[in-house]
């Protein structure tokens, strides 16, 4: 059979198109929404959008949400399509988390984590009632100061107890090592090594993050932690111009870490110990986070020495299927014309269901040669 | 990492300079920088050396915040070099999409490295956004200070036997 290209529908995509402009826009008699109002208002779908997104630009975020009139997945793609419309001058230095300036910082493990615990703009504790007075505009809320700032750093869990020997150092690169896995540059392989798995997790879906953890913790997994520490503040990103040679800051980003604590019994290699799993992302992504770290930990089954049995241990399925402009592209692809492939399939059913009867018709004793109408005829 | 930190630490006090003045110049708004330099009389005409652009660095973390390196995501950033009557160099990295930030973070790079600019920059502009920079800081950490949970045990006090 010939393939038929069918044209036409221009001028039905283009007017569908303003349509949506339209709709974008709502009731005329209401205020436009500025991208200023979504960065500084809806500042938790920005972070969302700009770590799906691969990318860190509040503004970009804001723009994107607007323009997908709030639809977080489709704001993530059209971030990921911007950034591919950009050089890379270069890769940062590593952050160092140790040096945040936190905003936040609680550990649910260890109630004398050094440093206190510190709640920081949290929902956590709220009692998640609608409170109507937001239907009115008002003065901004003004958030209590103490006398002093926190310390200038906190420490991190891990050098708290690390005297002890009690949790496990994750290894430093060799000073030979390759520069870490890029999915930007190199296409999924797969045994993943931890690298190239938490960049899969960072711009992963946050829904199928969560319902991987929370399906691990439930049973269908291998993980029982305790949420070591969560981190969220401020911190520099350095980088090394080709043209200085040495490192600068260039700037400070906002981001939220999580250590997932797991007892580990130990091995005829290793002694018990605390393992980790590991978190982090762009902006105050704290659900994200935390599963991010608690699959982290269920991917290291190998390294362990536990015995995979659950979805959340098998890398390749989370690690497929945890993209969401990927599964989004492939999911909604189904509804774009499929015109020809129907068409082969109803000719195909049709011929079927004619020869089913027909074998009816013949009695019982029919015989075919045709393995699928014998089939049918079953 | 060692190597990189003993270098920095090594580098001579020009290195220094500019990276203090890269540092205070990129944290600080557009809009700050923009306010220094507005108070600043005779900034010294630049050249640029090339286009001023946009582009991308990717931002990496460790494994366990101290392990090895993986790739977190983007982040986008724009450059700047620019040239002094002199022949001063001056290069910009400035985290955003801000051409001006970038051509400013430049343009005090090269300052910092000049005899007849440098007290001045440290003055006019330098010293002020770092005093801004702390204010802001000091005032996010009394913030989260607030939030710092006071834990009290209640103690359970026997009665007499």
């Amino acid at each position: 059979m010939a393939y038929v290209s069918v044209k036409g529908g221009e001028r039905a995509i283009s007017n569908a198109h303003q349509w949506l402009d339209e709709m974008r826009r709502g009731d005329t008699s209401v205020p436009e929404l500025e991208v200023e109002q979504i960065r500084e208002q809806l500042s938790l779908a920005v972070d969302r959008v700009m770590m799906e997104g691969s990318c860190y630009d509040p503004d970009l975020a804001a723009l994107a949400i607007k323009q997908a009139r709030g639809d977080v997945t489709e704001a993530i793609f059209l971030v990921r399509a911007y950034r591919t419309t950009l050089q890379r001058f270069g890769v940062t230095e590593p952050l160092e988390t140790s040096r945040m300036a936190v905003q936040r910082r609680v550990s649910a493990a260890f109630k004398d984590i050094p440093g206190g615990q510190i709640l920081g703009p949290t929902f956590d504790y709220t009692h998640r009632l609608l409170n109507f007075d937001l239907y009115d505009t008002g003065p901004a809320a003004m958030a209590p100061k103490a006398v002093d700032p926190v310390a200038e750093t906190v420490p991190t869990i891990a050098s708290v107890l690390a005297h002890e020997s009690l949790l496990e150092e994750p290894p430093a690169d060799a000073p030979d090592a390759d520069a870490p896995y890029d999915l930007t540059r190199q296409p999924m392989a797969f045994p993943a090594g931890r690298d190239q798995r938490l960049q899969a997790l960072a711009r992963g879906d946050e829904g199928f993050l969560l319902s991987l953890a929370y399906a691990s913790q439930r049973g269908w997994g291998n993980t029982h932690p305790l949420c070591g520490e969560i981190r969220m503040g401020a911190i520099a990103v350095e980088f090394t111009p080709e043209e200085l040679g040495f490192p600068i800051e260039i700037g400070e980003i906002v981001v939220t870490e999580c250590q997932m604590i797991s007892n580990f019994e130990g091995s005829a290699d290793r002694p018990p110990q605390f393992t980790f799993g590991y978190g982090l992302t762009f902006g105050h992504n704290e659900r994200k986070t935390m599963s991010m770290a608690i699959v982290d930990r269920a991917l290291r089954h190998k390294e362990i020495g536990e015995t995979p049995a659950h979805a959340v241990q098998d890398e390749e399925f989370v690690l497929y299927h945890s993209d969401n402009v990927e599964a989004s592209g492939f999911v909604q692809h189904l509804k774009l014309p499929h015109y020809v492939d129907f068409q082969a399939e109803l000719q195909f059913v049709r011929r079927l269901c004619k020869e089913w009867h027909e074998a009816r018709e013949g009695g019982e004793d029919s015989t075919t040669n045709d393995p699928l109408i014998a089939e049918a005829a079953e | 990492m060692e190597s990189q930190d003993n270098e920095a630490a090594n580098a001579g006090p020009q290195h220094k300079l500019r990276q203090r003045t890269h540092a205070l110049i990129a944290r600080s708004s557009f809009k700050s920088v923009r306010a220094a330099f507005d108070r600043f009389e005779g900034v010294p005409k630049v050249e640029r050396l090339r286009p001023t652009e946009v582009g991308l660095v990717m931002v990496q973390g460790r494994v366990g915040g101290t392990g090895g390196r993986f790739n977190l995501g983007e982040l986008p950033v724009a450059r700047a070099a620019v040239r002094l009557p002199d022949g001063t160099l001056g290069v910009g990295y400035v985290a955003g999409r801000d051409c001006d930030h970038a051509e400013l973070a430049a343009l005090a790079d090269a300052m910092i490295q000049h005899e007849s600019w440098k007290a001045d920059l440290e003055s006019v502009v330098l010293t002020p956004l770092e005093a801004e920079l702390a204010a802001a800081r000091a005032g996010k950490g009394r913030k989260a200070a607030a939030t710092k949970v006071d834990f009290f045990t209640m103690v359970r006090t026997r009665g007499e036997k």
